[in-house]
């Protein structure tokens, strides 16, 4: 890593850094567009206590439950964390600290995050058990909540071609929350499929531009699909 | 008789435009996709950042990095855009999507909607369904009108914790099609064969039922 030079050579050099405690922010929705080799290297660091911010949580044996089956993570915001059996367990025995976030919410609070945005309104949520505790302001006779940003010590993300200026492309809807996370991390590391030469990419279809990107690495990807579904 | 799970979509389908933009929930209102009229033309809208979701794939187009709010693997129809999580709830917080279905729990004669949690089992999440209920003017509510044990779902102050607050104007039922409004489930359709005294006696909250309640037809 030198200059604008964002390559790093392998993963071990990608996660460099990451200690106990740390908040980790991590694209994908589901298991599309998830940073599976990213996760496979905090998992084989062992690093604990962590808090990880996230749509879902994976599935038992793949993504982010791999962490959860060793016991790595202490608290998770996502939105979402049916299919995954050990997790559930994991709750219901208090293992783990769960903080259920809307998506609209948790994907605003990202981006605020990496826009320096401290705090934002939002109707959503307002009456129900997420608002209770959180203060309320009304604006033209509607009720909205003040939910605050999320920047983490890490953000994991999965991309589709990138440049050694940590330019990001993302493909279809594996783009999801990858962006997002990608503003809000002390430390940006992205994997993608592909490392293109400067200028191969049209700067206008970029969807991350490198200034919000610390460290590029290329990968080998499973993809593996939660719901395959197809008309005959 | 009671509406069947497809005869519920096809009510609901019935309420699409030409050109809206429709945020389809899990479960029933999935199927409404099926339903749409000829001649409208729809955006079907999936949380995780597609407009203009299109059919499932065949085997030649599947791909790992298409996929729909419910993990299904999809295509984009021909005027489809993709875009981050940020910009597909900017499109439901703002407003812009033209209808919203989705199912739910319990609702209430205040509009009060409870879809997310039940206390003392397992919860899984609310997803988008906050988001898409505090967003959107237009919701319809698509759920059977009573447990299996009888009870009504359709009551006057939702027991369960709430996805919104005042909400949800139209639930359609396994029994009746209904408004909301002032307080009130105003009775506007009910199913074939299905008597206004067995919806009364199924819905717990105010209910205000016209002179002439018509009955659903299905082809």
């Amino acid at each position: 890593m030198a200059g604008f030079d964002k390559r790093v050579s392998s993963y071990e050099e990608a996660m460099e850094g990451i200690e106990d405690g740390m908040t980790v922010l991590a694209g994908g929705f589901g298991l599309c567009g998830i940073p599976e080799n990213l996760i496979g290297e905090i998992k084989r660091r062992g690093v604990k206590d962590l808090t990880v911010v996230s749509n879902n949580c994976g599935v038992d044996g793949f993504g982010l439950g791999l962490l959860l089956e060793k016991r790595q993570v202490s608290r998770i915001y996502a939105s979402y964390v049916g299919e995954n059996a050990l997790f559930e367990q994991q709750m219901l025995d208090e293992e783990i600290e769960v903080v259920l976030t809307p998506q609209g919410t948790l994907a605003e609070k990202m981006r605020a995050g990496g826009a320096g945005i401290p705090a934002f309104y939002t109707a959503t949520g307002y009456g129900t058990p997420i608002g209770e505790g959180k203060e309320v302001r009304e604006f033209n006779g509607r009720h909205y909540i003040l939910e605050e940003a999320i920047t983490g010590d890490f953000a994991i993300v999965k991309g589709w071609k990138a440049d050694r200026y940590g330019n990001v492309m993302y493909r279809h809807t594996a783009q999801n929350f990858n962006p997002l996370a990608a503003t809000a991390g002390r430390i940006t590391v992205v994997e993608v499929e592909e490392i293109v030469e400067p200028g191969e990419m049209d700067p206008s279809q970029i969807h991350t531009p490198g200034i919000y990107v610390d460290r590029i690495i290329q990968g080998d990807f499973e993809k593996r699909i939660e719901k395959r579904t197809v008309r005959s | 008789m009671a509406l069947t799970r497809e005869q519920m979509a096809q009510r609901v389908a019935r309420e699409l435009e030409d050109g809206f933009y429709v945020n389809l929930g899990i479960g029933i209102p999935t199927l409404v996709a099926n339903y749409i009229p000829d001649g409208i033309d729809v955006m079907l809208q999936s949380e995780n950042g597609l407009l203009g979701m299109g059919r499932f794939p065949t085997e030649e187009e599947l791909d790992p990095d298409m996929i729909n709010a419910g993990k299904q693997t999809v295509t984009a129809r021909p005027g489809a855009a993709i875009f981050s999580s940020a910009e597909s709830f900017a499109m439901i917080r703002g407003g812009h999507v033209d209808l919203t279905v989705l199912g739910a729990f319990e609702v209430d004669q205040h509009g009060n909607i409870a879809s997310w949690m039940i206390p003392g089992k397992l919860i899984k999440g609310m997803g988008g369904a906050m988001d898409l209920v505090a967003g959107a003017e237009n919701i319809i509510c698509t759920m059977t009108h009573a447990s299996k044990h009888g009870e009504s779902k359709l009551l006057e102050k939702c027991e369960l914790p709430l996805t919104g607050a005042g909400c949800i104007n139209r639930v359609l039922t396994d029994l009746a099609y209904l408004e909301i409004k002032d307080g009130a489930f105003i009775l506007k359709e009910r199913a074939p064969g299905v008597s206004v005294e067995e919806i009364k006696e199924k819905t717990a909250g105010k209910l205000i039922v016209p002179d002439h309640v018509p009955e659903m037809r299905f082809d």
